[in-house]
């Protein structure tokens, strides 16, 4: 693999996780628990997808068959697709969905605050501006851990269970592979074995504010989202995403 | 309206939103939320939408002290008839307007 072809790879990586999840959120418009939440989540998943619409983008640019962002979403496939397992999942009660955007968002920032030194130009660009919206997501989402945790005894119950559910998840986070070996080499992602040191570091203080129990490190990992090797989930998913396009091929917004 | 029983409701929040620095905040609307942090993020999301913002201030809706609709005569009346509070009122001489410009 040549270094256009890692950094495509790379891109849909990225771009994968926050469609995926994007959507995964979206599914709570009209449905939250107040009005506020409900407002609240949305933003979210539109940014989220923003993020996802320009990483599509370029991707599509790095490639170089013409592909541009919608043909990309809509039109790859379940094993094509490049996102964690963790954001594919259902989302669960709302302890689930804010334990899942925090986990990820305090990932998505550490990694952002490398990228926007990264020696592609394009890809700083875009981090730039993600960065400040996903400081946002964390600040929210943080805000929830410490309530829902230091709670009453249900949101407690609820939140730790989601945490637990949740972690063996994490590991998909700092996988790294001859993509990111390549792409690290010329400085255009950074390494992730210091994210991980530091997203392990704020996600046990904020356990521990939120008097919840940190999970056992030492468990199965879940993996394969970065081959395309999803859970059952995914194809579900994907088939209400793209279900409008593939019934009307041709249709224009 | 009957006040609704409070264990159901988080508290309200009014919210003031500021468009540019020096301007005056203005009322945008309210908001539920459990405490200040929240009240400000719920705030931002639901006010901050679609036009510039860049300063919020929440408040509780019960610290808003305000005058009642009774109180419009003794209130504001009086000043309706009282012509001379208004700089307008009065003319400058023409000596001193030479002398401020």
């Amino acid at each position: 693999m040549n270094s256009s072809q890692a950094l495509f790879e790379y891109l849909q990586r990225l771009a994968d996780d926050r469609l995926v999840l994007g959507h995964r959120i979206s599914e709570w418009c009209g449905h939250g628990p107040i009005l506020e939440e409900d407002i609240a989540l949305s933003n979210i998943a539109l940014d989220l997808i923003g993020h996802a619409s320009s990483l599509l983008e370029y991707a599509g640019h790095v490639e170089g068959k013409n592909r541009d962002a919608d043909r990309l979403a809509y039109w790859r496939g379940v094993r094509e697709y490049r996102n964690l397992k963790m954001v594919e999942l259902p989302n669960g009660d709302f302890g689930f969905t804010m334990a899942r955007i925090y986990l990820f968002s305090t990932y998505s920032r550490l990694l952002y605050e490398q990228l926007v030194h990264s020696t592609d130009g394009t890809l700083r660009g875009l981090s730039e501006k993600a960065l400040k919206e996903v400081r946002y997501h964390l600040r929210h989402s943080r805000n929830w851990m410490l309530r829902l945790g230091d709670g009453t005894d249900e949101s407690h119950r609820r939140i730790q269970q989601s945490i637990d559910d949740l972690w063996m998840y994490t590991g998909e986070f700092f996988e790294s592979d001859e993509v990111n070996d390549m792409l690290s080499a010329t400085g255009i992602v950074p390494d992730m074995r210091d994210l991980h040191k530091h997203w392990e570091d704020e996600v046990s203080d904020t356990l521990q504010q939120a008097t919840l129990s940190h999970p056992d490190n030492d468990q199965h990992m879940a993996t394969g989202g970065r081959n395309g090797i999803h859970t059952e989930h995914l194809g579900y998913l994907l088939g209400e995403m793209q279900s409008l396009t593939r019934m009307y091929p041709e249709a224009k917004w | 309206m009957e006040q609704k029983d409070n264990q159901d409701q988080w508290p309200l929040w009014e919210v003031f939103t500021q468009k540019k620095s020096g301007s005056p905040h203005e009322h945008a609307g309210s908001v539920h939320a459990p405490d200040a942090e929240m009240a400000l993020l719920n705030a931002r999301d639901v006010y901050s939408r679609r036009n510039e913002t860049i300063n919020i201030w929440v408040i509780p809706s019960e610290e808003i002290v305000a005058s009642t609709p009774e109180d419009v005569g003794p209130f504001f009346d009086p000043a309706n008839d009282k012509v001379y509070r208004h700089p307008q009122f009065y003319e400058v001489p023409r000596t001193v307007k030479k002398k401020t410009t």
